[in-house]
């Protein structure tokens, strides 16, 4: 085991996978000396040269569009979009072209491409470097999303991600480039893409989340083991598909489900679960489905107003603790 | 090749067929959309037909090609089945994409052909990446991108311009220069020197042409595909035509002035290359023979058209994804 940070695992990952295979490149600004916005592709393009780690001009369209034709033609493509506010310049290269073209051709075209375009808050960096649109490309047919969570889960899940036929929209938090985390250098399997991880046992509450959140959510947990009440934590990793069995599995033992995210919580993909929850478990729930998400609000700059935004651990446990009081 | 004077009649003979096929397709199309047979909106290439043609046949099968929304042309010019076309306009079993695409999303990657485009200049993008992957396989061959000059007003392409110059990709950019963007006249909507400019602005070498004389076609596409294959980087194809029907076949192009269709008439390619080949030894006859063969073929496409049968339903949801694929709702009722 080896301890690296979330952005040193994604390299390590990247890094196998362009070893393994010499039809993996990536294209994107600023990868090259600056090595990505978080050191997330540090010393690749010294090692697999600038035709692999490919230093490209500001062209979101382009470096989408280049990379489904890089996919078309053969290679597998990751597409570094720096931060997914960015990548809203690209979205018909994207939505319309990646996500569509092996439907659109009946088949003769596979896209074996990474969006890879950071979500979340960093802070300080304000409205239109800190949002979460992880719900946007949920419902678009051909896409696969997945949003890492830890140093180990960086690593596995980008690697499956690059081995994946289809278009996957890769979401990586930029709260959590620097979070430290084991990493088993040893075991180079990929993660598969649509399995949720359970990060704490627990029986009277499922507390679904996902990417930096689902540490929130953990020490949300804590807090109420304290107060007597056991939650169970499940990161789904993989948004679509997401794992219905896991989710499903946890909410009929527990009967309750909050499901929380950084994103706006009107249209957020919470609401996709509770949905699907309420409609097949709704015998077995001891109480209403829980969302808490954003306000639907720009992020804001300054520190208490961006603080304002965010949902901390005791307003998870409050809310939780409220419906057990309520049941009582 | 060109250039071979002994063998240029026949090459352009070829060439011809070509033509008539993609104006005999084209015709057919049309006269299905109005039947009710074919379904949304069928942008016809008539009177573009030397331009696909020309530079086509100075390609190789593992080139590849992207197209725009008017690209019935480009894929039969590059090699596409139009049988195998005919069915995928009326969606059915045997088309290009079997029925999932229609007009709008031709393609046969088995010819290097990855497809029409509903999106106006997206193609650009997706060929300058193609490009970088032939490179960095180091194939050595190349990429054709056709855009209209609706198009030359989207980001994408002054993008896909300047990327595909800082990398030397192998990339032919050609602007069919219809002078008209559905209702809207280029130049009223195009700033500065025009299409050349802004391609020699990148510093890519640009050449202006008459896309409507085939030989002109074929002589500049064989001299650029040439350059761009040993290695010289993108070059742009400015090929300026005339759109002899409206945007689609249901556009009754109001916009524009009868006349200056009626003036367009005496320039379209199909006449100009048939006066060429009556001049270079071809008879009348052997031409009315060529034109009446290449009718039947097409009718003959038609006819199997309209009896194949349609789709099996379960298509639907093959395709999509392999990781999350689809559950099969058919009309509301979920069947698995």
């Amino acid at each position: 085991m080896t301890d690296m940070t979330y952005a040193e695992a994604a390299r390590f990952g990247l890094r196998e996978e362009m070893l393994r295979d010499p039809k993996v490149w990536a294209l994107g600004e600023d990868l090259g000396f600056e090595g990505g916005s978080a050191g997330q592709y540090k010393g690749l393009q010294a090692e697999f040269g600038p035709d692999r780690i490919v230093d490209t001009p500001i062209s979101e369209n382009t470096i989408m569009g280049a990379a489904v034709g890089g996919a078309l033609a053969g290679t597998r493509t990751v597409a570094e979009m720096r931060f997914s506010d960015f990548a809203m310049c690209a979205v018909s290269e994207l939505v319309n072209q990646a996500a569509k073209a092996r439907y659109m051709f009946g088949g003769q075209a596979r896209v074996p491409m990474v969006a890879r375009m950071p979500i979340g808050i960093r802070g300080g960096i304000a409205a239109q470097h800190s949002q979460s649109p992880e719900a946007w490309y949920t419902h678009v047919p051909g896409l696969v999303v997945v949003t890492p969570s830890t140093p180990a889960d960086n690593r596995g899940l980008l690697k499956a991600a690059i081995r994946c036929d289809d278009p996957v929209v890769y979401m990586e938090h930029k709260g959590l480039w620097g979070m430290k985390g084991e990493v088993d250098e040893a075991d180079d399997e990929p993660i598969p893409l649509g399995v949720a991880r359970r990060v704490r046992e627990g029986g009277d509450v499922t507390i679904v989340s996902w990417a930096q959140m689902v540490h929130v959510c953990a020490a949300a947990a804590e807090t109420l083991a304290g107060e007597g009440v056991s939650a169970e934590v499940i990161d789904l990793r993989t948004l679509y598909p997401w794992d219905r069995a896991a989710v499903f599995a946890s909410v009929e033992k527990t009967g309750r489900l909050f499901v929380v995210h950084e994103a706006v919580q009107v249209g957020g993909y919470g609401g996709e679960i509770a949905a699907e929850v309420g409609e097949h478990l709704f015998a077995k729930l001891k109480g209403p489905v829980r969302r808490i998400g954003g306000p639907r609000i720009p992020i804001p700059f300054s520190v208490p107003l961006e603080a304002a935004y965010m949902i901390p651990a005791d307003a998870i446990v409050e809310r939780v603790l409220a419906d057990f009081r309520q049941g009582d | 090749m060109t250039g071979n004077l002994a063998n240029e009649p026949a090459r352009i003979a070829g060439m011809f067929r070509k033509m008539l096929v993609i104006r005999a397709f084209e015709e057919a199309a049309g006269e299905n959309f109005f039947a009710g047979n074919v379904r949304g909106s069928v942008h016809q290439y008539i009177g573009e037909e030397a331009i696909a043609v020309g530079i086509c046949a100075n390609l190789r099968d593992d080139d590849y090609l992207t197209s725009n929304h008017r690209g019935h042309g480009h894929s039969i010019a590059k090699g596409a089945k139009p049988g195998a076309m005919m069915l995928e306009l009326f969606g059915k079993v045997g088309g290009t994409s079997n029925g999932k695409g229609g007009s709008m999303h031709i393609a046969d990657f088995s010819v290097g052909m990855l497809g029409a485009n509903g999106v106006i200049a997206d193609g650009c993008t997706i060929s300058v990446g193609a490009a970088q992957a032939f490179k960095l396989m180091k194939k050595d061959c190349i990429v054709v991108n056709f855009i209209g000059d609706g198009g030359i007003n989207r980001g994408p392409f002054m993008e896909a311009l300047n990327w595909a110059q800082i990398y030397t990709l192998p990339v032919l950019f050609v602007c069919e220069n219809n002078q008209i963007a559905a209702s809207t006249p280029n130049v009223k909507v195009t700033a500065g020197e025009g299409i050349a400019a802004r391609a020699e602005s990148f510093g890519i070498p640009a050449v202006t042409i008459d896309g409507n004389d085939l030989l002109e076609v074929d002589r500049t596409a064989a001299r650029l595909v040439s350059e761009i294959r040993a290695g010289g980087g993108p070059r742009l194809l400015q090929a300026k035509t005339f759109r002899l029907r409206g945007h689609f076949a249901h556009d009754p192009a109001k916009y524009r002035d009868p006349a200056t269709v009626e003036a367009a008439l005496e320039h379209e390619p199909m006449r100009r290359t048939e006066a060429w080949l009556l001049a270079n030894g071809m008879s009348q006859a052997e031409i009315d023979a060529l034109r009446t063969e290449v009718d039947a073929e097409i009718a003959g496409y038609v006819e199997a058209a309209k009896v194949a049968p349609w789709p099996d339903v379960s298509t639907a949801f093959t395709d999509v994804q392999d990781v999350g694929a689809p559950d099969v709702v058919v009309q509301g009722r979920v069947v698995r």
